[in-house]
C-alpha cells in the first residue's frame, strides 16, 4: 500500500498519459490511472478534461474502482452536465443490483451529482429505494430526498417524496427513522411555515422510542428535532423530560448537549414549585461538569453553552465553581471562557477562592488572559460588595508589579470600583498617580483622567497632572480628549481660583483647534454654561452619578432565550442568532422558549418597556452638522422639551449632562445675558442671534420630515407604534409607521436612544417579503444618537426587492444595525400603502373582471359601527387609493363598486353595501373578489382602518 | 450540516478534500439566488480551502478558537500531531456533533492504518475517501463504529463480489441495526474477559498544601472474548446502589458505607441501556467484541491523593534561587508506585543548576526550562527530597517570573477514587456456557492526570 506515489507525479503531458492509461485494457492499470486522477483532483489540479475517459471506467464489477469513479463524478459532473448524462444508465442499473450495498451506493452517489438533468432520472430509482426491503438502502434513500430537495425542491414536492419520508418516521429500523428525521428537519427549515414535521404526541412518542435504539448520531438528530416541539402542557413537558434525562449519561458530548437543550427548553413550562423541577435542576449539573473533561475543542463548545445556561439559570451550577478553575495547560480559548464563567458564578460564598485564583492568573504569560483576569477582579468587587476591599488591595498589589498592561487594566477597573463605591477607597489615589507616566492606552489614560477630575479636591497637584496631559492634547484619542475637557472643567468648578487659565486653555483647544464635532460641541456647551451660570454649571457637571450595574456584559434577555433554543449549535458558540451568520432563508425563523403554563408564575418576559414619547406635535431635533445649532433650534419652537432627568448620566460622563440637563438651564436665558464676570463669550458665529432667518431653510427641512405627514394629502397614516422596545435592543427603541404619499411609500421611524452610550452607524435591512418592500435609500442618521435623544427619519421604500411569501402576508422582518449590535423585529404593514394611484378600473372592465373571477374567490366581511354615508366613505377611501367605479341605490341601500390595485399588479374588486337611512344599522358589508384570495383579509383590514380613523 | 471536510498537512497543503454541499466556498458577495452563475465549484472550493489556510494554519497568532468564521463560512478544526482536520459549514450546525465527529473520524482512521500522519494519509487516501463516503452522507454522520465498518470496507479491495446474500444482509443489518456494534455468530473456545479500571487523578494544590481542586476521572475499559450475544451486568461499589440494597440490613450499610464511593457523574458506551441505568442504576449491556470503553466517571469526594508535594522556593538576591521539594507517598506500604517524575520549572534566565536528591536521578533540562527528577519505584508511606540551587543571569526584564506550578507524574496499582468492581455477570441464554465458565480478570491502575502544586 503505497498510494502516496500518486501524489508525486507532476510531469508534463500528464493528462495525455493518463488518458492513455484510462483506456487501457488491463484492469489494474485502469485502477491505477483512476487513483492518479483522484490524487491530482485532491491537490487541486484540473483533471476535468478526462471526464469521458473516467466515466468509461464506470461499467465495472470492481467496487473499489466504481467508488473512485463516483468520487470523480461528484466533483466534475457540474462542470460537464451533458457528459454526466452518460453515467445515468449505470446508476439506474446499479439501483437494481441484488447487493444492497451497491443499491445504496448508487442512490447515494446519484444524489450528490447536482445536475438538473440527472434529477429527472433519479426519481424512479429513489422511489424504489425508499421502499427497499433492506434498511441500509432505505436510510440512504432518506438522506437522498434531502439532497434532491436541495437541488429541486419543487420536484420533491411534486413527486410526493415528502410524504414517503414522513412515513419513514414510523419505520421499524431506528437508523432509518433517525435519517428521515434529519432530512425532514432540514427541509422544514427552508419552509418555515409548512407543518412538515407535524410533531404531535403520537409522533413524539415514536421518536422517543427510536431514541433508545439508534446510533449516537441518530440520537442527536432526534433530540434536536424534539427541541423544536412545544408540548401542550406542563404534564407532557415533564413526561418528555423524564424520557430524555437518561441521555445525559451518554459518552457522546453532543448527545448530552442536545438533551440539555431539550430539558432547558421544556423546563420553562414546568412550575418551579414542582418537585420534579428541583430534581431536574440537580440532574443537569453533573453532566455539564463532565463535559469539561472532554477534548479541548469540545470543552470550548461546552463552556460557551454553559455561559448561556449560567445566565439563564444560575442555580444549576452555583456550587460548581471549582471545576472552572483554569489549568495551566488549558488552551487559551478554554482559559478565557472559564474566566468568564467564574465571574458569573462569583458570590459571597466563594469569593475568597475566586480572588485567590484570579490573582494567580494575573501573573500568567498570555496578555489577553492576564488582562481579562485583572478585569475580572474589578468585576468581582462590583458584584460582591463584601469583597470590594480585598479586590482593591489585590489590584494595588498588581499595580506594584509595574507590568505595564496589568497596571493599565487595573486602573480601568479601579475607576469602575470608585463609581460603585464612591468615597470609600480614595486612599489609593496616590498610588495610582505614581503610575501616570506609564499609561499609554487611551482607555487607561481616560480612566486616570476621570479619577483625577472626580477627586480633584483631594489631589493637591491635580492641576499639574491634568496640565501635563494637556500638552499633547491633539495627539490624544477622542475618548481621552473628551475626558480631559470634562475633568478640567470639574477641576475648575472645585478650585476656581488657581485653574482659570487652564480651563480657558482647554476650552479654546476644544472649540477652536479641533475638528471633532463632539469635542467642539461639548466645549461650547461648557463654555456657555460657565459663562452664563456657574452655579448651574456646578449642578450639571458635578451632579451625583448613578451607580453602575453589577453585570456588565449579560446577554440581552430575548437573545438569551433564543440562544437557549440553539444549545449545542454554532449559534450558541458565537452567541449570535443564526441569521447573523447564515445566508439566505435558512435559520431566519426566530425560535423562542415556550411560555410557562402554570399561571402562578409571574411572567419573566420583559414587557415593561415604556412607550416612546408621543411624537408629532413637538418636532424632535434632527441634529445636522454642528450638533449645537440643531439643539438650539429648540429655543424658538414653543415650549422647551422637558430635558431628561439628570440622574441618567452615563459612564461616558459629561456627554449626557450636557445635552440633557445642561441645555435646560441654557434655555431659560436670553442670549444677551452671556458674559459672566470672568468670561469671554464664545465666538459669536457659533450662536447666531437670529435663528429664524439664517436657519430658515434648515427649519423647513425639519418640518417636511416630521410634521408634514398629517397635513399633506395622502393615504391614512396610523399613529406610530413601538416596534422594537428598548429592552430588546440594548437601549435602542424604535417606533414607526408606514405612509404613502403621491405614489411613494415611506417608513417613518422614530429612534430613541435609551441606553447610556452614544449610538452611531445605523443601517437597516429588510428580509425578503411578500411584496418586495425594500429601502430605496440607506438609513440616514446624520449624527450620533446621544443618550436620551430621539430622531425621526423618513425612510423611502420601493417594491422592487426580492419576494418571498410571508405568513401573515403583510409581515415585514427588519434588521437594524448600529455600533452596538444588530437587532431584529418584525412588524405588520397596513396593506393600503401598497394601493397604487392608478387603481381605478374602467366600468366595463370591472363588470367583466367581476364575472371572470370565480365565486369561490369571493370573501365577505362586515365593518361594524361605521356611521358614514356613501359620499364620506367614498372620499375617504379615495384618499387611500381605493376608487369608486360605480354607485347604485338598491332598496334604500347604497352599493359602492370599487377597485384597487396593488404594487405588484394584483387587482382587488369590492362591493360595499351601506344603509345610510338606518341609524341603528351602521354596519357596512364588504365583498371582495380577487384572483389572489389570500390578500382579501388584509384588504378588509385596510378598509376598516381607513374608515374607522 | 457539515458541508465539507478537508485534511491539511502542516504546510497547509490539502491532502484530502471531500465536499458534501454546494454552498461551501461561495463568497459572501456571491450569495445571489443564481447558483450557476457563481464561480465554478472548483474555484469556490479553492476559496474555502485557502481561507482556512491563510486564517488559521498560517495565522501568526496562537489559535484563539477551534471554531472560526470567515466570510460567513464556519470552520471547525482539530489537530492531530501536525495534521489538521477541518470541517466546513455554512449553516447553524450542531457544533458539539461536528467535533465529536472529527474525533470519531480520527479514531476510525487510527483503527484502519495507525498513526495519523501525512505519510499514512497519503498512503491510504483511497481508503479515506471510501470511509468518508460511508460515515458522512450529505454531511450527516452515519454509523461510524469501526467494528461494523471493517466488515465491508476493507483494505484488500472489496470482497463484495464473493459475498453471499446472507452475508450482505448481515452487514447491512449490523450497520443499521439496534446492536450496530456486535455481529452475530461470534465463537470462542475459551470465554474470557478483562476489566481495566484506569483512573487519572488530578490535583491543584496551593503552596501551603491546601487542596484547591481535586478530581478523579476514570474509565472502565473492557476486553471481551465471549461467544454469542452475551448479556452482561456490571456492578461496582457505587454509593447509591449500595445504600439502596443496604436498606434491609442496617449493619451492612454501616460496614459497606465506608467502602462505597460517591460518583459525581458517569457516561457510558452506547451499548449500555441508559434508561435502565436511569431508573434502576444498573449497568447492563451486550458488549462489542474486543476492546472498548464501557464507562467514564468522575469523582471528587474522598480521593486518595497518592503523593503530596511540599515546595519551598527562596529567592536569594536577584541572581539566585534556592528550591527544595519534598514528596511524600500516601498509600499502603505494601504497594509500589512506579514511573515517578517531578518537574520543577526554572526561570528563563537560568544559567546553571546544582541538584542534590536522595533518591532517583535529577537533571536540569535547559530546553524544557525545568529540573526533571525521576524515581523508578517508591513504596507507600515514604518520603524523599530534592534540593537545587539555581543561578540566574541578571536581566532588566521588569516582568516577574510567572512561577509555573510543579507537576508530577506517577502510576499506582490502585484506584485513587476507591472504586471497586463488585461483579460482572455474563448471561448467554442461547449457548450453553454460564457465568462461572467465563474467566475474568480485573486490574486497577491509577495515573497522574494534571497533578500540580503551585510554588
Amino acid at each position: 500500500m503505497t498510494d502516496s506515489k500518486y501524489f508525486t507525479t507532476t510531469k508534463k503531458g500528464e493528462i495525455f498519459e493518463l488518458k492513455a492509461e484510462l483506456n487501457s485494457d488491463k484492469k489494474e492499470k485502469k485502477k491505477e490511472a483512476v487513483k492518479k486522477v483522484i490524487a491530482s483532483m485532491t491537490v487541486g489540479k484540473d483533471v476535468s478534461a478526462l471526464f469521458p475517459d473516467v466515466v468509461n471506467c464506470m461499467q465495472t464489477d470492481n467496487l473499489e474502482l466504481k467508488k473512485l469513479v463516483y468520487l470523480y463524478l461528484m466533483n466534475y459532473a457540474k462542470s460537464q452536465p451533458d457528459m454526466a448524462i452518460m453515467a445515468v444508465n449505470t446508476f439506474v442499473k446499479d439501483c437494481e443490483d441484488p447487493n444492497p450495498l451497491i443499491r445504496a451506493l448508487a442512490v447515494r452517489t446519484m444524489g450528490c451529482i447536482r445536475v438538473d438533468k440527472i434529477t429527472e432520472y433519479l426519481c424512479e430509482p429513489l422511489r424504489k429505494c425508499l421502499k427497499d426491503e433492506d434498511p441500509y438502502v432505505r436510510k440512504t434513500a432518506a438522506v437522498c430526498v434531502a439532497k434532491l430537495h436541495d437541488i429541486n425542491a419543487q420536484l420533491v414536492e411534486d413527486q410526493g417524496f415528502l410524504d414517503t419520508l414522513k412515513d419513514l418516521i414510523s419505520d421499524s429500523n431506528p437508523m432509518v427513522v433517525a435519517n428521515a428525521v434529519a432530512a425532514l428537519s432540514e427541509i422544514a427549515e427552508s419552509h418555515p411555515s409548512s407543518n412538515l414535521l407535524d410533531l404531535n404526541p403520537q409522533s413524539i412518542n415514536k421518536l422517543l422510542t427510536a431514541l433508545n435504539e439508534c446510533t449516537e448520531w441518530g440520537q442527536i438528530f432526534i433530540l434536536d428535532c424534539l427541541a423544536n416541539y412545544t408540548p401542550k402542557d406542563d404534564r407532557e413537558a415533564q413526561s418528555i423530560c423524564e424520557r430524555v434525562t437518561p441521555r445525559l449519561s451518554h459518552a457522546n458530548s453532543a448527545v448530552v448537549l442536545s438533551a440539555v437543550k431539550v430539558l432547558m427548553k421544556f423546563m420553562e413550562m414546568l412550575s418551579k414549585d414542582l418537585d420534579y423541577y428541583g430534581t431536574l435542576l440537580k440532574k443537569l449539573a453533573p453532566p455539564l461538569v463532565t463535559l469539561l473533561s472532554a477534548e479541548p475543542e469540545l470543552q470550548y463548545v461546552a463552556l460557551r453553552n454553559i455561559n448561556l445556561i449560567v445566565q439563564k439559570r444560575p442555580e444549576i451550577l452555583k456550587h460548581e465553581m471549582k471545576v472552572f478553575f483554569v489549568k495551566y495547560n488549558d488552551p487559551i480559548y478554554v482559559k478565557l471562557e472559564k474566566l468568564d464563567i467564574m465571574i458569573r458564578l462569583a458570590s459571597q460564598a466563594n469569593i475568597a477562592q475566586v480572588l485567590a485564583e484570579l490573582k494567580e492568573y494575573a501573573t500568567e504569560v498570555d496578555v489577553d488572559f492576564v488582562r481579562k483576569a485583572v478585569r475580572a477582579i474589578g468585576r468581582c468587587a462590583i458584584k460582591v460588595e463584601q469583597s470590594a476591599e480585598r479586590c482593591v488591595s489585590t489590584l494595588l498589589d498588581l499595580i506594584q508589579t509595574k507590568v505595564n498592561y496589568v497596571v493599565q487594566e487595573a486602573i480601568v477597573v479601579i475607576k469602575d470600583i470608585f463609581r460603585k463605591y464612591p468615597n470609600k477607597y480614595e486612599s489609593v489615589i496616590a498610588t495610582l498617580c505614581e503610575n501616570l507616566d506609564s499609561l499609554d492606552e487611551p482607555e487607561a489614560r481616560a480612566a486616570m483622567i476621570w479619577i483625577v477630575g472626580e477627586y480633584a479636591e483631594r489631589i493637591d497637584n491635580a492641576d499639574e497632572l491634568l496640565e501635563s496631559f494637556l500638552e499633547g492634547f491633539h495627539d490624544e484619542s477622542t475618548q481621552v480628549q473628551l475626558q480631559l475637557l470634562t475633568a478640567i472643567v470639574k477641576l475648575f468648578l472645585k478650585k476656581p481660583t488657581e485653574t482659570q487659565e487652564l480651563v480657558q486653555q482647554v476650552l479654546s483647544l476644544a472649540t477652536q483647534d479641533s475638528d471633532n464635532p463632539d469635542l467642539r460641541d461639548r466645549g461650547y456647551i461648557y463654555w456657555r454654561l460657565l459663562s452664563t451660570d456657574p452655579v448651574a454649571a456646578k449642578e450639571v457637571v458635578l451632579a451625583e452619578k448613578p451607580l453602575i450595574s453589577e453585570e456588565t456584559d449579560l446577554i440581552e434577555p430575548t437573545l438569551l432565550d433564543e440562544l437557549i433554543c440553539y444549545i449545542g449549535t454554532l449559534a450558541s458558540v458565537y452567541h449570535k442568532p443564526p441569521s447573523a451568520f447564515v445566508e439566505g432563508g435558512r435559520g431566519v425563523v426566530h425560535k423562542s422558549l415556550p411560555p410557562r403554563t402554570a399561571s402562578s408564575e409571574s411572567t419573566e418576559s420583559p414587557e415593561t418597556a415604556p412607550a416612546g414619547a408621543p411624537s408629532g406635535e413637538q418636532p424632535d431635533v434632527i441634529p445636522t452638522q454642528g450638533d449645537l445649532l440643531g439643539d438650539l433650534l429648540n429655543l424658538d419652537l414653543g415650549p422647551p422639551v422637558g430635558g431628561p432627568p439628570l440622574a441618567t448620566s452615563s459612564v461616558q460622563m459629561g456627554a449626557v449632562d450636557l445635552l440633557g440637563g445642561g441645555l435646560d438651564s441654557l434655555m431659560g436665558d436670553e442670549p444677551e445675558g452671556i458674559g459672566g464676570p470672568n468670561f469671554v463669550a464664545p465666538p459669536a458665529a457659533a450662536v447666531p442671534p437670529n435663528l429664524g432667518t439664517s436657519m430658515g431653510s434648515g427649519l423647513s427641512d425639519l418640518f417636511d420630515l416630521t410634521s408634514g405627514v398629517g397635513t399633506l394629502s395622502g393615504s391614512y397614516v396610523a399613529p406610530k407604534a413601538v416596534w422594537l422596545p428598548a429592552m430588546k435592543a440594548k437601549g435602542l427603541e424604535i417606533s414607526g409607521t408606514f405612509t404613502r404619499q403621491v405614489g411613494s411609500i415611506s417608513m417613518d421611524l422614530q429612534l430613541t436612544n435609551k441606553a447610556l452610550q452614544v449610538m452611531t452607524d445605523f443601517a437597516i435591512q429588510f428580509n425578503r417579503n411578500s411584496f418586495g418592500l425594500a429601502p430605496a435609500a440607506p438609513l440616514q442618521v446624520h449624527a450620533p444618537l446621544s443618550p436620551n435623544q430621539t430622531v425621526e427619519i423618513s425612510l423611502p421604500l420601493n417594491t422592487v426587492g426580492s419576494v418571498m411569501k410571508m405568513e401573515p402576508l403583510n409581515n415585514l422582518q427588519v434588521a437594524v444595525k448600529n455600533n452596538i449590535d444588530v437587532f431584529y423585529f418584525s412588524t405588520l404593514y397596513p396593506l393600503h400603502i401598497l394601493f397604487v394611484e392608478d387603481g381605478k378600473m374602467d366600468r366595463q372592465m370591472f363588470l367583466a373582471t367581476w364575472k371572470d373571477i370565480p365565486n369561490e374567490n369571493e370573501a365577505q366581511f362586515q365593518i361594524r359601527d361605521c356611521p358614514l354615508n356613501a359620499e364620506a366613505v367614498s372620499s375617504r377611501l379615495q384618499s387611500s387609493n381605493i376608487f369608486t367605479v360605480a354607485k347604485r341605490n338598491v332598496e334604500g341601500q347604497d352599493m359602492l363598486y370599487q377597485s384597487l390595485k396593488l404594487t405588484n399588479g394584483i387587482w382587488v374588486l369590492a362591493e360595499l353595501r351601506i344603509q345610510p337611512g338606518n341609524p341603528s344599522f351602521t354596519d357596512l358589508e364588504l365583498s371582495l373578489k380577487c384572483r389572489a384570495p389570500e390578500v382579501s383579509q388584509h384588504v378588509y383590514q385596510a378598509y376598516e382602518t381607513i374608515l374607522k380613523n | 450540516m457539515i458541508g465539507g471536510l478537508f485534511i491539511y498537512n502542516h504546510k497547509g497543503e490539502v491532502l484530502i478534500s471531500r465536499v458534501y454541499r454546494d454552498d461551501i466556498g461561495r463568497q459572501a458577495a456571491d450569495s445571489a439566488v443564481f447558483n450557476s452563475s457563481g464561480p465554478l465549484l472548483e474555484e469556490r472550493l479553492r476559496n474555502a480551502v485557502d481561507a482556512f489556510r491563510v486564517n488559521v494554519i498560517h495565522a501568526r497568532q496562537q489559535v484563539r478558537s477551534p471554531v472560526t468564521n470567515i466570510a460567513r463560512t464556519s470552520f471547525f478544526h482539530v489537530k492531530r500531531s501536525n495534521i489538521w482536520l477541518a470541517a466546513v459549514t455554512k449553516q447553524n450546525v450542531n457544533a458539539a456533533m461536528v467535533f465529536e465527529f472529527l474525533y470519531k473520524m480520527c479514531d476510525v482512521m487510527a483503527a484502519y492504518f495507525g498513526k495519523i500522519s501525512e505519510e499514512n494519509i497519503k498512503n491510504n487516501f483511497v481508503l479515506i475517501y471510501e470511509l468518508l463516503d460511508e460515515i458522512l452522507d450529505f454531511g450527516y454522520p452515519q454509523n461510524s463504529e469501526t467494528g461494523a465498518l471493517k466488515t465491508f470496507i476493507t483494505q484488500q479491495g472489496i470482497k463484495s463480489q464473493h459475498q453471499t446474500k446472507e452475508e450482505q444482509s448481515q452487514i447491512t443489518s449490523q450497520v443499521t441495526g439496534q446492536i450496530g456494534w456486535r455481529r452475530e455468530g461470534i465463537k470462542y473456545r475459551r470465554n474470557e474477559l478483562f476489566l481495566d479500571v484506569l483512573e487519572s487523578v488530578n490535583l491543584l494544590m496551593s503552596p501551603q498544601g491546601q487542596v484547591l481542586s481535586a478530581h478523579v476521572s476514570g474509565r472502565v475499559v473492557m476486553k471481551s472474548y465471549l461467544s454469542g450475544m452475551p448479556e452482561c451486568k456490571f456492578g461496582m461499589n457505587d454509593k447509591i446502589v449500595i445504600e439502596k440494597q443496604g436498606k434491609g440490613t442496617a449493619d451492612e450499610t454501616s460496614k459497606s458505607g465506608k467502602q462505597s464511593i460517591a460518583i459525581d457523574d458517569c457516561t457510558f458506551h452506547q451499548c449500555v441501556r441508559l434508561s435502565k441505568f436511569d431508573s434502576e442504576r444498573s449497568i447492563s449491556f451486550i458488549p462489542p467484541d474486543g476492546e472498548f470503553e464501557l464507562m467514564r466517571y468522575r469523582t471528587t469526594k474522598d480521593i486518595i491523593l497518592p503523593f503530596r508535594v511540599i515546595p519551598l522556593v527562596r529567592e536569594v538576591g536577584r541572581t539566585k534561587l534556592e528550591v527544595k521539594v519534598v514528596i511524600k507517598s500516601n498509600f499502603k506500604p505494601s504497594l509500589l508506585a512506579q514511573k515517578i517524575e517531578v518537574r520543577i520549572p526554572t526561570p528563563l534566565n537560568t544559567s546553571g543548576v546544582q541538584v542534590i536528591c536522595m533518591k532517583g536521578k535529577a537533571k536540569y533540562k535547559a530546553s524544557e526550562n525545568a529540573i526533571v527528577w525521576k524515581i523508578k519505584r517508591m513504596a507507600g508511606m515514604k518520603e524523599s527530597q530534592i534540593s537545587a540551587e539555581i543561578e540566574l543571569l541578571p536581566t532588566n526584564d521588569k516582568k516577574k517570573w510567572a512561577r509555573p506550578p510543579i507537576s508530577m507524574n506517577f502510576e499506582v496499582p490502585f484506584a485513587p477514587s476507591g472504586l471497586k468492581v463488585r461483579y460482572l455477570k455474563v448471561f448467554e441464554p442461547k449457548l450453553n456456557y454460564s457465568d462461572h465458565d467465563v474467566i475474568k480478570w480485573v486490574r486497577y491502575i491509577g495515573r497522574s492526570g494534571i497533578y500540580e502544586t503551585r510554588c
